[in-house]
């Protein structure tokens, strides 16, 4: 592949990755919302492997393989599992209206180009011009986690930070080191196992309630 | 020898939290006490050795040892080992009264050694990428053990402890991520060594660019504005783990339904490890960017945490969230301490670190047993603990006026220094408000402990068993705050050691 269509392709994967973040914010259907979270999963998949393909790195070849995995396919199926057995699977109220929101995400996209400024002032005419849209990607998962009421909205924004956050890492410095990511990826998947059980738990507990709706512990 | 006593600290309580896989028995308890007895030891045997020489790498560079790193292990084997000892009797008498099977018994044996081992691995990681992976299992590890008692509002705890600690510790990752990068772009060449292609990693593959000595080594070159950004995302990833204000809220929740040997772990030392994480990266900050920066950014955390504290003590209703509060303004206090950041401070914030473990522990397993037999959290309806159950109510009491900082505690000793420093560096001000805040705190909970210890017989006071407690381990903890307070000599050389490690 010549450089400039590895560069293409990496301007698409990035910028699919904060589509698909925004998208969430629009589409207030949870199913919606993990096919989205799994459309993301495979493009930040696609940007680790054309970065791997770009510097040659075995080990992050193999990063991208498990993206791809964990995050395209296993994460969204534990997810729209839990989704299933909720049958009205939609974000009713959530705290801020659809349009609203999509104008904050429009202003946090603005506040990402200008917070790493610095960022790709440091390389200038690499891929780390692509750095904002990782950035932007985190502070809209931000905006989920805060307006969304669901149990599942919120492992969504969770999920949603971290993707931004792993696409700062494959466009900043294809990656951290293979140890760290596989770590972290670890980590990831085993938080996302971890609320599951416990959203299964609540939803047994207490029907279908938000954890939002839960108020016995305060001051 | 010295080698395979830090890699022995990471394995040994993973191995005895093994034994706990079959359901529950009792020797399966007195094995992980034994475990983590036998990590204080070696802790002790790595804190007198890095006290005065160089640090000890071990499992290929991956694991390193100095004396920050044994002083932490020494902190975290002194709670492990009295949470330990006492949780055997927690579970034998939930297991006696069928509140527990004994298969959930064992699970909280082998997660609660996860939890240490994480933290062990936390503190002797020589990578900060691989720090960071520690400390965010520390999260996953506890989450059960936090919902552990199964009610309803153990559940609302843990919902939230998960969600919120682990979105604050993705901010770190982001901020470690950063680090990283500014450490491949020194000068187009990497910390590591080996030319950078554009966006790219080095022929090395990036490993031991996160190694903290190599970081300490270029913090100089690091590019300030990367480094700003990156310390800002560390400081509130991180400090969303410690318990700094406005991250604070999932903390009063856990610590208050969690099971009091897990409520001491997690206040002793989780957060103090998560403040741990906070030091290293400062030291590299402070090279990059200067003092000022990651100071002003703890001081207005330290401050935060010290006022949200003291007023939600004064009018607080729940002993274990008093308690917890109560965590939330020590650790402002370190984080003050830490903007200070001279030799002097970092060695006081180390010796609160300690004392804080120590005093906090004896108290959050002492309030498990008065929960245990009084029924209820609420201070209201606890009262004249003293006369009517002298051993429990005597360590109570002199735990809190350990926690609160008066002679002959170390406690006192690590505050005074802390505002000393402060005065020295020019955080005058600093002082004098935390000093005031101080004082409201220690109205507040000098209110509260003297309803519960002294207050006039309380109406409900039923004829419960009197508790069998375990006495002598949180005595012997009482007793070593204390001496430790009076004679610092066994510490002095260890705490300034691994005080010139983050401060230079």
């Amino acid at each position: 592949m010549s450089a400039a269509l590895y560069v293409d392709a990496l301007d698409l994967g990035a910028g699919a990755v904060l589509v698909c973040a925004v998208t969430t914010l629009w589409r207030r259907d949870l199913r919606a919302n993990v096919s989205l979270l799994a459309t993301q999963g495979v493009a930040l998949g696609a940007v680790a492997g054309v970065q791997a393909a770009r510097t040659g790195d075995a080990g992050l070849a193999v990063v991208a393989v498990l993206v791809l995995a964990a995050k395209g396919i296993a994460i969204p199926k534990l997810l729209s599992a839990v989704v299933r057995r909720d049958p009205r699977s939609r974000e009713t109220a959530p705290l801020v209206n659809v349009p609203a929101s999509l104008v904050a995400a429009g202003m946090l996209v603005v506040v990402a180009f200008l917070a790493s400024s610095r960022l790709t002032a440091l390389l200038p005419g690499s891929t780390a011009r692509l750095a904002p849209l990782g950035l932007a990607t985190v502070l809209v998962g931000f905006l989920v986690l805060v307006i969304r009421r669901k149990a599942v909205s919120q492992i969504i924004g969770l999920l949603l930070v971290d993707n931004g956050i792993a696409l700062v890492a494959f466009v900043l410095t294809a990656g951290v080191p293979l140890v760290v990511e596989l770590g972290a990826s670890l980590d990831v998947l085993l938080v996302v196992v971890v609320l599951r059980l416990l959203a299964a738990r609540m939803h047994t507990r207490f029907g279908p309630v938000d954890p939002d709706q839960l108020r016995e512990l305060h001051d | 020898m010295r080698v395979l006593a830090v890699l022995a600290v990471v394995v040994i309580p993973l191995a005895a939290g093994a034994t706990a896989l079959v359901p529950w028995r009792q020797w399966a308890g007195w094995a992980t006490t034994v475990a983590n007895g036998t990590v204080l030891a070696l802790g002790i045997l790595l804190a007198v050795d890095t006290a005065h020489h160089h640090a000890i790498v071990a499992a290929g560079g991956a694991l390193r040892a100095d004396a920050l790193s044994s002083f932490m292990v020494v902190v975290i084997g002194a709670v492990a080992l009295l949470t330990s000892w006492q949780a055997v009797r927690y579970l034998q008498g939930e297991v006696e009264r069928g509140r527990s099977s004994r298969r959930h018994a064992s699970l909280y044996i082998v997660l609660v050694q996860v939890f240490v081992s994480c933290m062990l691995l936390a503190v002797l990681a020589a990578d900060l990428g691989v720090m960071w992976v520690a400390v965010e299992a520390t999260t996953i590890a506890t989450t059960f053990l936090v919902g552990h008692r199964r009610t309803d509002g153990a559940l609302e705890a843990s919902w939230k402890y998960v969600i919120i600690c682990s979105v604050g510790i993705a901010l770190a990752f982001l901020g470690t991520v950063l680090v990283y990068f500014a450490a491949l772009h020194v000068g187009g060449h990497a910390v590591g060594g080996g030319h950078v292609v554009a966006g790219g990693r080095t022929a090395a593959q990036g490993v031991g660019v996160l190694d903290w000595t190599s970081l300490m080594a270029h913090a100089h070159q690091l590019d300030p504005g990367v480094m700003r950004l990156a310390m800002a995302l560390i400081v509130l990833g991180y400090g969303t783990k410690v318990g700094l204000t406005p991250m604070h809220s999932w903390l009063p929740d856990a610590h208050s339904q969690a099971p009091a040997p897990v409520s001491a772990l997690m206040s002793g030392v989780l957060l103090s490890v998560a403040f741990y994480a906070i030091l290293r990266f400062k030291a590299i900050a402070d090279g990059a960017l200067g003092h000022d920066y990651t100071r002003v950014l703890l001081v207005v955390l330290g401050l935060g945490s010290l006022l949200v504290a003291a007023s939600l003590l004064i009018a607080q209703r729940d002993y274990k969230r008093m308690l917890a509060y109560s965590s939330v303004e020590h650790m402002g206090l370190i984080a003050l301490g830490a903007a200070a950041g001279s030799s002097l401070a970092i060695a006081a914030v180390l010796l609160h670190i300690l004392g804080h473990a120590l005093a906090k522990t004896v108290l959050f397993l002492t309030s498990g047993e008065i929960m245990q037999v009084e029924g209820t959290s609420e201070i209201a309806r606890v009262s004249a603990l003293v006369s009517r159950r002298p051993a429990l109510g005597g360590i109570f009491g002199v735990g809190l006026v350990a926690l609160l900082g008066l002679p002959p505690f170390s406690l006192f000793v690590s505050e005074l220094t802390m505002v000393r420093a402060e005065v020295a560096v020019g955080l005058g001000w600093v002082a004098a408000v935390s000093l005031v805040l101080m004082a409201v705190v220690f109205a507040a909970m000098t209110a509260h402990g003297r309803h519960l210890l002294l207050g006039g017989a309380s109406p409900t006071d039923r004829a419960a068993p009197s508790p069998r407690v375990v006495t002598i381990p949180l005595v012997a903890a009482l007793v070593a705050c204390a001496a430790i307070g009076v004679v610092a000599w066994p510490l002095q050389s260890l705490l300034h050691a691994a005080a010139r490690v983050v401060a230079g």
